[in-house]
């Protein structure tokens, strides 16, 4: 089993819960785009499962704490951790905020054995965490089965009926702490009876499709994927079946690299000025990162494993190893260096002195690009990526929300009616989905007719409120709809009333020069409480402007202006 | 042709079109030169590598809109003032058929501070509501405006903003630099953001409503006249006459030579037009 490598990872159990600060006893559920990405314990015991709407998570625990999807503030709340493992091995990979993993080999030894450094690490962990989430700790052959050993804990049962096969120590410490170590070898038959399904799992190296595939096929565990000759799954998934394959076999996704990554991939900026915060390094990084991308596509490569340093005026350096396991992204770098920075500008005592003057990117490990690339955008570097702009929109939309509230972010939606007013409404933002279409923001969302809708074109602005105006005859009468939908006289002037100001004194007061209506409404006529009886005039004004009136209960008032 | 504005990814322009306009030339591209191994994959890469056009530096617009823009587009990284003179109307129509061109092609647009903003007409004009995302209030504290623009012009390629809000002037120059950085374009609906100049200028010298008689008929088409003025590129002004919209409900050029009375046929008086319903409304 050469060709493995003997990894530990860690594992911080709802990790997104515990960096926003909410003790795991509390149900609580993080959001993304209205669906749960992480649960604390609690909630999962009322019955919160993951990719569930915020609705249904909230109709079965109606208690459930909301928190927003914040992976910055994952990241942040997690560089203290990897910052202490520092000391226990200088190589930390970081796959994703409560997520890191290390080679064993050197570290192993030092410590005395694997198990003596799985509990080294748990404590070191548990320390930081100081008892606010549960750490688990897994060692094994390849970086998949540890993370697996890690997530599993000692007691789950597809693991202890094969006890003879698998020789895991699992240890509690005060409930908080597990570590699992799988004997050297010992991978596959680890592997053997776990669900396929953990192939799927966020980070890990096939999508659902594939999953799904392999089930309705009947191959329902790891081992009986492992089983299968390769050459056919080969044959039948091409690239992502043989990556899972490889994994269920308990061997690392791909062989390892045998020559490190050339020099000239490694890209440096100065940021000048030097940088005081994180936004302007993060924009020097996507710069670098797009610079990174295109001297990758030129060779073929893709970065699976990155190291983003950063170094100060002040000569203090930090460095960070990433990994992910698709392919880096621009976007993805660009995210990780912010994370990282953020992270070094909240860590306390190890903070910077002074600002932000040198940023580095190194990739770690390369792999031939193809097959796995998630999005290498086909248009080249400067095509638009829907997805990729989706989820740059929703970003700052999380921003805007964070500064205003929820309900201040709002995105159209079309809607029966007969006023340029009722016939698109405004939703909170957080009700939906930005990465997805909305067809209820398309204009045939809306089938029904509606007979005596005010005619096209739309006002291009609408009064809300509508403003108090006075509608005079050539003689200087108050213009008056009857009963039977007639104007008393042709209306001659309007007076406009400005925001607050009556329609009285101080109004403006122009000459109408063409005009028609009035279009009369008798709305809910069936509902003493709601009826409203109204008519509509739309008039041109000697300055060339047009508007919108309504009439009601001998009132006028411009209900829209066409600007 | 090319821009070089402070686009980060404008990187790389000085030699790119010029292999883009060799291989479109159709002139034989001459042969590596003594390119052998490493440095001659690298100059093939380099040949071969998608190239950034001027057009990627600006977002599209409506075709009738097109020739009033410097390059037939709106510059990413710039602040458009849209505005009309003083006692006409037609500032919030054109800033939405601004936007309309780059909403169509899949970018998304933002509104903030424009609370009586009409929806249905964004819809008329071309907006696609579906990226569309309105901030109607942000916010009764100075700051705030400039906080909540600055994180919009981060994730959105057109924002629209009352040039009338809340901004202070170091806080529009400040946006201003943070949509250079970012490549997304500014409208302020409503005339130049306090304190700045902005470097394109459009507004509407004039607007008359037609289809509308003495009681009867509705409002159908306007014609608006648009004056375009600005520095750089945008210093040579145009003028432009549009259809705002026009009676198909689309934003379309006034055809110079159309004539409301067309040539009446020899001895037909049959193809004489129905009065036109705007024909008592005048600009």
């Amino acid at each position: 089993m050469a060709e493995v490598t003997r990894t530990l990872v860690v594992w911080c159990a709802d990790w997104p819960v515990v960096a926003a600060g909410v003790p795991l006893e509390v149900p609580a559920a993080v959001f993304h785009a209205n669906r749960v990405v992480a649960t604390s314990p609690a909630a999962r015991a009322e019955g919160v499962e993951r990719h569930m709407r915020r609705r249904d998570a909230q109709a079965r625990c109606p208690e459930l704490v909301v928190l927003a999807h914040d992976p910055a503030g994952e990241a942040r709340a997690f560089e203290p951790v990897v910052a202490a493992l520092e000391a226990v091995t200088p190589r930390v990979e970081i796959t994703h905020p409560g997520a890191c993993a290390f080679p064993t080999r050197g570290p192993s030894r030092y410590h005395g054995g694997d198990e003596a450094l799985a509990e080294r690490t748990a404590a070191v962990v548990a320390e930081v965490l100081g008892g606010r989430g549960f750490v688990r700790v897994g060692v094994a052959d390849g970086r998949f089965a540890a993370t697996l050993a890690a997530r599993h804990r000692s007691g789950n049962p597809a693991v202890a009926r094969h006890p003879a096969a698998w020789r895991g120590r699992g240890r509690e410490a005060g409930g908080s702490v597990a570590t699992t170590v799988v004997p050297p070898g010992g991978s596959p038959a680890f592997l053997a009876p776990l669900p396929v399904r953990e192939l799927a799992e966020p980070g890990g190296p096939a999508g659902p499709e594939l999953v799904d595939v392999l089930e309705r096929l009947g191959v329902r565990t790891l081992g009986d994927l492992a089983a299968l000759p390769l050459a056919e799954v080969v044959g039948r998934f091409g690239a992502e079946g043989r990556a899972a394959h490889r994994l269920a076999s308990g061997l690392d996704e791909r062989l390892p690299a045998t020559a490190p990554p050339p020099d000239d991939l490694t890209l440096a900026a100065e940021i000048d000025p030097p940088a005081e915060r994180v936004e302007a390094a993060a924009f020097v990084a996507r710069g670098l990162a797009d610079e990174l991308q295109r001297r990758l596509a030129d060779r073929g490569s893709a970065c699976t494993r990155l190291v983003v340093g950063a170094e100060t005026e002040h000569g203090e350096t930090h460095e960070r190893v990433w990994r992910t396991e698709g392919t880096f992204t621009p976007l993805a770098i660009a995210e990780r260096v912010r994370w990282q920075l953020d992270g070094w500008l909240h860590a306390g005592a190890h903070r910077p002195t002074r600002a932000l003057a040198r940023l580095w990117l190194a990739p770690d490990e390369i792999v031939p690009a193809g097959g796995r690339q998630l999005a290498f955008s086909a248009g080249g570097p400067g095509a638009v990526d829907p997805v990729e702009v989706g989820e740059r929109v929703a970003r700052s939309l999380a921003r805007v929300q964070g500064l205003l509230g929820v309900e201040a972010v709002r995105v159209p939606e079309w809607r029966g009616g007969r006023g340029p007013a009722e016939r698109v409404g405004l939703v909170p933002v957080a009700t939906t989905d930005v990465t997805e279409p909305r067809p209820a923001a398309r204009r045939d969302h809306v089938r029904a007719p509606w007979p005596g809708v005010v005619p096209d074109p739309a006002p291009a602005t609408v009064h809300d409120p509508p403003l108090p105006a006075e509608v005079l005859d050539a003689a200087g009468r108050p213009v008056r709809v009857g009963g039977r939908g007639e104007v008393s006289a042709p209306p001659a002037t309007v007076a406009l009333g400005g925001p607050g100001a009556g329609p009285a004194a101080g109004a403006r007061r122009v000459e109408v020069v063409a005009w028609a209506g009035p279009w009369p409404y008798d709305e809910r006529w069936w509902d003493p409480g709601r009826h409203r009886r109204r008519a509509r005039l739309q008039v041109a004004t000697a300055e060339g402007a047009a508007h919108l009136l309504a009439v009601e209960g001998g009132r006028w008032w411009v209900e829209a202006t066409y600007d | 042709m090319f821009d070089h504005g402070g686009v980060a990814r404008a990187e790389g322009l000085a030699h790119d079109p010029v292999t883009g306009e060799r291989a479109a030339g159709g002139s034989p591209a001459p042969a590596p030169r003594g390119g052998t191994g490493a440095a001659g994959l690298a100059e093939l890469a380099g040949r071969v590598r998608p190239t950034d056009l001027a057009r990627d530096l600006r977002l599209p617009v409506l075709p009738a809109l097109e020739p009033l823009l410097p390059g037939a587009g709106l510059r990413r990284g710039t602040t458009v003032a849209v505005a009309a003179r003083p006692g006409v109307t037609g500032a919030t129509s054109l800033a939405l058929a601004l936007a309309a061109g780059a909403s169509r092609a899949g970018s998304w647009v933002a509104a903030v501070g424009l609370g009586s903003l009409g929806l249905v007409a964004a819809d008329e004009l071309g907006l696609s509501l579906e990226r569309l995302v309105v901030v109607a209030d942000p916010g009764r504290e100075r700051g705030g405006w400039a906080s909540v623009v600055a994180a919009l012009v981060d994730g959105f390629d057109v924002v629209l903003v009352a040039a009338g809000g809340r901004l202070r002037a170091p806080d529009a120059r400040r946006l201003v630099a943070r949509v250079r950085e970012r490549g997304s374009v500014l409208l302020a609906v409503g005339g130049d953001l306090p304190g700045e100049r902005s470097p394109l200028r459009l507004a509407v010298t004039s607007s008359s409503w037609q289809g509308l008689g003495d009681g009867w008929g509705h409002l159908r088409g306007r014609r608006v006249a648009v004056a375009v003025e600005g520095r750089g590129e945008a210093a040579r002004g145009r003028r432009a006459e549009l259809w705002l919209p026009g009676p198909d409900g689309t934003v379309a050029p006034v055809e110079p030579v159309a004539d409301p009375i067309p040539l009446r046929p020899p001895g037909g008086a049959a193809a004489r037009p129905a009065p036109a319903e705007g024909a008592g409304e005048a600009g």
